[in-house]
């Protein structure tokens, strides 16, 4: 091993700064999953019987499906009656006020900057905390139903807002879209809820903060966007978990529904707990994120920072349906150590006119394997449609590897695909360049991989982007070569 | 300020230099000359601690300290500054902000607060102004998209910027032409000081023109086989290296 290789390894060989964990009374149900889970979940959550139904739908496709195995992702095997799908931090009912919310739960999301007293929170961004699998606290709800907003968690939309969750839930992923949907169809137990009313500017970043607290515990969140005719909103989600030495699982769905002129911006760091150096413990992140522009004109852009989970499966996608729509997706990808990553997007082109940009920048240092895999398809009446990808793969050192799997399905003559991809090292040349400048090969390697990031990085809101750019030095210290 | 003695480097296994002992006083400039392979980038790789080379003998002094000692960054904030004979271009990270980073390192390790946004900027434009870099330059990344003489010019603005207590010009003016040859010296004349000092590493006496050193040595196969004053690189100039390899009884 060279001399830069070892001080690469000190640098990415860097401790999880979210892995406490937080000592709270919890409900669980038992270990398992059958149909009395499925109906006891609905029975605790007193869901209205279409609710009832949409799960026990998802659960028997679910028993048919298997788990997909084309990713490129060594995945060992999951006993999925080992896994409880359903925890809740105790006596939580409904809080009234902050003075009701349990001081631990407040100290938790304190710990990890997100405060849940609204005075103290910055302004300008509202914020729904979900803590295993029930949401704890929707911050600025009244603010924003002023203008006719609604944001809430999943479990109050299913008991206020029935109909639009009956019109939109699974419209854009199919409870038989894929395995993992499938299953969380069937148990997802909370999540945030949003409407943006025709002609509404969402006057502040709407986020959601995902914590995972409980052992043996899986998540199964689900997130539904709804953005009216001329509507905008800009949306973000951040995830971290406690150090275990056991994988858990963390299954989630986020769908967006864009109308006529409407734009949703999604943005996500996601800070998982990865696992330890040696590839022990860490979360198995199988998401399906998918948005369709509904409407003509309207846009729905991916922005996703992934650092953490020890395997993540995930293409956060779009249909294309609307004439002159268009989508955007940023993507940095960092893996370490013994990290997996296979992540992407798909664009699919079926209106006039509709146009996609992809940007994706994977980073792969220790022995992890980080691939971009990425679907651009155009039907055949979708006229003029426009695509450019560009793929960029950054290796630090010499164990670790970086895989492009485009797939390009074009029936359309007058649309244009364009795919660009790279494939570089972190040049030994550019660290000294820095070195002789009196910049330390740690920093060195934050900055040249921030550099290497910036366009992506540069399209998230500012209070993410600087959280975004440490976390991206601090996963990985201790790797260059 | 500089004490080489008796250095021997190699790398991968083979001997690049070969004993050279140079001593460098506060306020000199010396000019080392030599033909293509005969260890001038060598050396200053060594002495800014670049990696892939073994030392097998001898020790280097800077300011009291042993500089061999040091990592390569430590060297450079202890007040050592290499202008590079190709630049690297490091995409994304803006001169701006590599430059705040690279001052600011620089007083934490002197034990000073960092530079205000207002005072880092002044001092920017004041030394963007000496070797009339121009201002966007400044904006891009490190050295993406410049020419071989903005690229060259950025590196005086950096030493400019750094003030280092010894420089070492490696062929800074390869690719240079004439206007560009005399902005760079003008920069590199104006840092020069009671306790300040360079070596200059070049092929031609055309630079020591504008820049007039102080010593004049002649490095070939590893050693410093001649040293004399500034008329030493014109008698060079004129004869040509085979003229000390006839010397050398080569």
């Amino acid at each position: 091993m060279s001399e830069q290789d070892k001080i690469l390894n000190e640098v990415t060989q860097n401790e999880y700064k979210y892995g406490f964990t937080t000592d709270i009374e919890t409900d669980t149900l038992p270990k398992g999953l059958n149909e009395d889970i499925v109906r006891k979940i609905s029975e605790l959550k007193g869901e209205p019987e279409f609710m009832l139904e949409f799960r026990l739908d998802a659960y028997r496709k679910w028993k048919e499906m298997e788990m997909p195995e084309w990713a490129y992702l060594k995945i060992p095997p999951i006993d999925y009656q080992d896994i409880i799908y359903y925890a809740a931090p105790k006596q939580q009912a409904k809080y009234e006020s902050m003075d009701e919310v349990d001081p631990e739960l407040l100290e938790t999301f304190n710990k990890l900057g997100i405060p849940l007293e609204e005075q103290k929170h910055l302004a300008g961004v509202a914020v729904d905390a979900v803590m295993d699998s029930v949401s704890v606290k929707t911050t600025f709800k009244d603010t924003l139903a002023e203008k006719g907003i609604i944001f809430c968690s999943f479990s109050e939309a299913v008991q206020e807002h029935p109909d639009l969750i009956q019109k939109y839930l699974g419209s854009v992923v199919p409870t038989n879209d894929n395995y993992f949907a499938a299953l969380n169809s069937a148990v997802f137990s909370d999540g945030s809820f949003v409407y943006i009313p025709k002609g509404v500017r969402c006057p502040m970043e709407l986020s959601t903060y995902f914590r995972i607290n409980a052992a043996n515990t899986g998540q199964f969140e689900r997130t539904l966007i709804v953005a009216d005719d001329d509507s905008y909103v800009s949306y973000l989600e951040g995830c971290t978990a406690p150090m275990r030495d056991e994988n858990q699982l963390h299954a989630a769905i986020v769908e967006i529904v864009t109308m006529d002129r409407a734009e949703v911006k999604y943005s996500t760091v996601q800070n998982w707990y990865p696992g330890d150096k040696n590839g022990v413990g860490g979360i198995y992140n199988f998401v399906t994120k998918r948005g369709i522009c509904k409407g003509e004109s309207s846009k729905i852009s991916w922005t996703q920072v992934e650092t953490g989970s020890a395997i993540t499966w995930k293409y956060p996608s779009c249909i294309l349906m609307g004439n002159n729509s268009s989508s955007e997706f940023y993507s940095v990808a960092v893996t370490n150590n013994h990290q997996q990553a296979d992540t992407g997007t798909k664009m699919i082109h079926i209106g006039k006119n509709t146009k996609s940009l992809i940007i994706s920048k994977g980073i792969s240092a220790g022995k992890s394997e980080n691939a971009y895999r990425g679907l651009v398809k155009v039907v055949p009446k979708a006229e003029n449609a426009r695509n450019f990808s560009q793929c960029d793969s950054l290796l630090l050192g010499d164990t670790c590897g970086a895989h492009t799997f485009p797939y390009i399905e074009v029936g359309n003559k007058s649309s244009v695909v364009e795919h660009e991809a790279t494939t570089s090292k972190i040049g030994e040349d550019q660290i000294f360049y820095c070195n002789q400048r009196g910049i330390s090969t740690e920093d060195a390697i934050g900055m040249i991989v921030n550099g290497y990031a910036r366009e992506v990085l540069n399209q998230l809101p500012m209070e993410f982007a600087v959280e975004a750019q440490k976390l991206l030095q601090i996963s990985l210290e201790g790797s260059v070569g | 300020m500089l004490k080489i003695k008796n250095l021997h480097a190699t790398i991968d296994g083979k001997e690049i230099l070969k004993g050279i002992d140079l001593e460098v006083k506060p306020g000199e400039v010396h000019a080392i000359m030599g033909p293509n392979g005969a260890g001038k980038s060598t050396l200053g790789n060594v002495l800014t601690g670049r990696e892939g080379y073994d030392i097998t003998e001898g020790e280097v002094e800077f300011l009291g300290k042993d500089l061999l000692d040091m990592e390569a960054d430590e060297r450079a904030k202890e007040g050592l500054f290499l202008s590079f004979q190709y630049p690297v271009e490091i995409p994304g990270v803006s001169m701006v902000n590599f430059m705040k980073t690279a001052v600011n390192e620089k007083r934490k390790h002197q034990g000073l607060q960092p530079l205000k946004a207002g005072e880092f900027l002044k001092l920017m434009r004041e030394k963007k102004e000496l070797v009339e870099l121009k201002s966007e330059l400044a904006n891009r990344s490190v050295n993406e998209g410049f020419s071989g003489g903005e690229k060259k010019r950025a590196e005086i603005f950096q030493m400019a910027m750094l003030e280092p207590r010894l420089s070492i010009l490696d062929e800074t003016d390869s690719g240079l032409d004439i206007d560009a040859l005399r902005t760079v010296a003008k920069g590199v004349n104006a840092l020069r000081g009671e306790d300040r000092s360079s070596i200059v590493v070049t092929h031609y006496q055309r630079l020591l023109d504008y820049i007039v050193p102080d010593f004049v040595h002649v490095l070939y196969n590893g050693k410093i086989v001649k040293t004399g004053t500034k008329e030493l690189a014109l008698e060079l100039e004129e004869k040509g290296y085979d003229w000390i390899k006839k010397e050398l009884g080569e």
